[in-house]
């Protein structure tokens, strides 16, 4: 008999989802005045709660609470004192950690395993951090007496949703912005957790507002002329369309949108490690990652080698129900995004890649997508270029260090890269000629909230996390 | 310098332009693989199944200037029956010992498990090659059907990898029939890429089995270090089409650790290897945690120390 992992399913019991869930402004819980829709647990097609709608009348209310809250309160609190909040959400994340990652799980699709030890500590690290600078801004390089924006309209996509939360609340708080946020259509959840979170600490009403809805609540809330600073993660397509709304407004912007990172091996690269590296740079939340290390570009000479590597240790990736503590790739968020995947699988297979994917039993319920490589792509191809947003890795290989770099700059994107050799020179010299926001060496997909993360090109612009991060939130002019 | 005469470079040198062309170990990447691992949740049946497997897989060892015939053949009829009110539980794979009590093993157990002797000047293994060659062979004429040695890992960190292989190479052709299990002493050799190196210059020279420690020396196996040596197993396995087993001894203590190992040697070379002919832990204290949690998990309750034996 061969060594069997007993289903080892997380319990869903710690977590009381309401059936029916309106939208958090002003620190309450409101109805909202558009139509519902249903969230559903992207594994099982179940629904797994209703959630409101906000329109223009939610977003006006969020908007004005969010600047009352701003000139009343938020804006003249001493930085020592917002610290406090803000450590005391960090705890509370940390406490409520099973429940957030539980949670996490049920609505994104995510495996246990990466809400559970990846998304909840990180985003508790992140209110962490941010909660020391609240009192020292002064000693962060925008000036002697750097001034919040106001009132911060933030977009967050369905990959990290508790976590790309964190990202954006996390600075804007500890720099004396308030906040209107709009979690992704689906996956609403744990903003909504969140939300409680802010009433558990006792937040000022009005610092931290959710509104749950579709993209017409997005644009409402970019369209919104009190709103000074936008802050947005997620497709390019919506990226340019938000910046062509806010042309010509004193609006701030940032924005973290798509990318198709190139992971580079050289051929005295720790194979191992790097098998594992290519593996965690792609397949890792699969693949729902805007820095996924989607191009594989192999040194020729360790080529035929690697793939085979690769191959066999895909064998070993557990595809299955999410909250399965041994579950490696979970389900795929929506029908939508499946279908983008498939499509674009199709037509790497079309013109002329090879594909191969590991057996794996797909559930007959819910949205899955096995883990897929690509061989024999060339950067003509589609799946070489555009961003597919799911398990699908391109495999293409490079002779010399300038070519691995002509082709790993050989895209509209620049977000992420990462290069795997034993030397170290390599390392400095790679990472001063790739075109990337993020350059991982000997790792890949390793975040920290000490860390500045954001892109190039179409990947977008400002940084989040780190020194450099604080900077999207503040100005060093007075504030009029 | 007459190893270096004995052992010259020309004569090794595929060996070591082999050795020097191994990719190398990422440290920080192979500690997150085994801790990746280490959360694997083994529940229910398949904790049974692991639970068996890793009794059956355990070498018995004790290892002290103390021990005694009585010790020996009391450890040694536990090895055979290490819970004598479950006549279910499986015997251990081997008992391990110093050669000079090997008689008094093989008189308990006779020809139903294996008994293993340290030999080689162990745990140091500073002896002359003779010296270690008679250690090796006597063990073997007392019965030993395994012998455990140890490399001269003051050779190793030399760089004299030839004066390294060539006492494997006699102390193998010395053990006749009887299996070899080469010790690297991993806690000494320090880094992955030396294990890496290590395993491959033993499993090159004749090792049947390839081990961690010796239980002397702190630390002794961890998931890291029996990652890589698994690794190089397996990749020796694709050449050579030979599969040499793994042996990972000292502070494994309970039944979670043990389990661990387990899913490490299932993810990393595969069930083939799920077997006690090429996968064991060196061991004194794991064996009764591993009864304990084997009498949980059938009664549904925790005993306690008192109802496992301590020979």
């Amino acid at each position: 008999m061969s060594f069997q992992y007993a289903p080892a399913p997380e319990s869903t019991a710690i977590v009381n989802i309401k059936s029916s869930n309106g939208l958090f402004i002003n620190g309450e819980f409101t109805p909202g005045h558009g139509t519902p829709f249903k969230t559903i647990n992207p594994a099982t097609e179940e629904v797994l709660a209703e959630i409101a709608q906000a329109n223009q009348e939610d977003v006006d209310a969020a908007v004005r609470a969010a600047r009352r809250a701003y000139d009343k309160t938020w804006s003249k609190m001493p930085g020592r004192d917002r610290g406090k909040y803000l450590f005391r959400i960090a705890r509370l994340i940390q406490e409520r950690a099973r429940e957030f990652a539980v949670l996490e799980t049920m609505d994104n699709g995510k495996p246990i395993r990466e809400s559970r030890d990846v998304d909840v500590p990180i985003a508790a690290a992140h209110f962490f951090y941010h909660a020391g600078w609240a009192d020292k801004l002064e000693f962060a390089g925008y000036g002697t007496n750097p001034q919040p924006l106001g009132v911060a309209a933030q977009i967050i996509p369905w990959n990290f949703p508790l976590l790309m939360l964190a990202w954006k609340i996390a600075p804007a708080l500890a720099t004396g912005n308030t906040v209107v946020l709009k979690p992704a259509e689906t996956t609403p959840l744990t903003a909504l957790l969140f939300a409680e979170i802010c009433q558990q600490a006792d937040l000022p009403p009005g610092v931290v507002n959710i509104l749950t809805g579709d993209g017409d609540t997005g644009r409402m809330l970019v369209e919104h002329p009190d709103v000074n600073k936008i802050a947005f993660t997620g497709s390019t397509a919506v990226g340019q369309a938000i910046q062509r709304q806010i042309a010509g407004s004193s609006k701030r912007l940032t924005l973290e949108l798509g990318g198709k990172a190139a992971n580079i091996v050289f051929d005295d690269a720790p194979i191992d490690q790097a098998v594992e590296g290519i593996v965690n740079g792609i397949y890792f939340n699969q693949g729902h990652v805007c820095c996924a290390g989607s191009r594989l570009l192999l040194q020729e000479s360790i080529a035929e080698k690697t793939i085979e590597s690769l191959k066999r240790r895909l064998q070993t990736l557990r595809l299955g129900d999410p909250l399965d503590k041994n579950t490696d790739i979970g389900a795929i968020n929506s029908r939508e995004q499946l279908n983008r995947i498939i499509d674009l699988t199709k037509s790497g297979e079309d013109e002329g890649a090879q594909r191969w994917s590991p057996d794996c039993v797909i559930p007959e319920k819910g949205f899955w997508f096995a883990p897929t490589v690509f061989t024999n792509v060339t950067q003509a191809h589609r799946i070489a270029r555009e961003e597919i947003f799911g398990p699908v890795l391109s495999v293409l290989t490079f002779r010399t260090p300038d070519e691995a770099i002509e082709k790993a700059n050989n895209t509209p994107y620049g977000l992420s890269a990462g290069i795997w050799t034993e030397k170290g020179s390599r390392i400095l010299a790679m990472a001063n000629k790739v075109r990337a926001g993020v350059v991982w060496a000997n790792t890949f997909n390793r975040f920290d909230p000490a860390s500045p993360f954001g892109g190039y090109k179409e990947s977008g612009f400002g940084r989040e996390g780190g020194i450099q991060g604080l900077g999207a939130y503040l100005t060093s002019e007075e504030s009029s | 310098m007459s190893s270096l005469e004995v052992h010259p470079a020309e004569s090794h040198k595929g060996l070591l332009s082999f050795l020097a062309g191994l990719p190398g170990v990422d440290q920080v990447g192979a500690e997150a693989r085994a801790a990746a691992l280490g959360t694997r949740s083994i529940k229910k049946e398949s904790k049974i199944w692991a639970i068996d497997m890793a009794i059956s897989m355990v070498d018995l060892t004790t290892l002290e200037g103390a021990d005694t015939a009585g010790k020996v053949k009391a450890m040694s009829s536990k090895a055979l029956h290490p819970d004598p009110a479950d006549p279910s539980t499986p015997s251990v794979a081997a008992v391990c010992v110093y050669g000079d009590l090997v008689y008094a093993a093989r008189e308990v157990v006779g020809d139903r498990i294996h008994v293993a002797a340290v030999a080689t000047a162990f745990p140091s293994g500073r002896a002359s090659l003779g010296v270690k060659l008679a250690d090796t062979k006597e063990a073997v004429a007392a019965g030993a059907d395994e012998i455990d040695m140890v490399i001269d890992r003051g050779a190793f960190l030399t760089g004299n990898f030839g004066k390294v292989f060539d006492e494997i190479v006699a102390v193998k052709q010395a053990c006749g029939t009887a299996h070899l299990k080469v010790i690297l002493e991993t806690g000494e050799l320090k880094t992955l890429d030396n294990v890496r190196k290590a395993s491959w210059l033993a499993m090159k020279a004749g090792a049947d089995f390839i081990k961690t420690s010796t239980g002397k020396v702190t630390p002794a196996a961890t998931l890291p270090v029996t990652l890589v040596m698994l690794e190089a197993v397996r990749d020796y396995y694709q050449e050579t089409n030979t599969r040499i087993g793994v042996k990972a001894a000292g502070g494994i203590k309970t039944s979670k650790d043990a389990i661990k190992y387990l899913v490490l040697v299932n993810e990393t070379v595969g069930d083939a290897w799920l077997t006690p002919d090429l996968f064991r832990f060196g061991a004194s204290t794991l064996l009764n945690d591993l009864l304990l949690q084997r009498q949980k998990m059938i009664t549904g309750h925790y005993s306690g120390p008192d109802y496992v034996t301590i020979d």
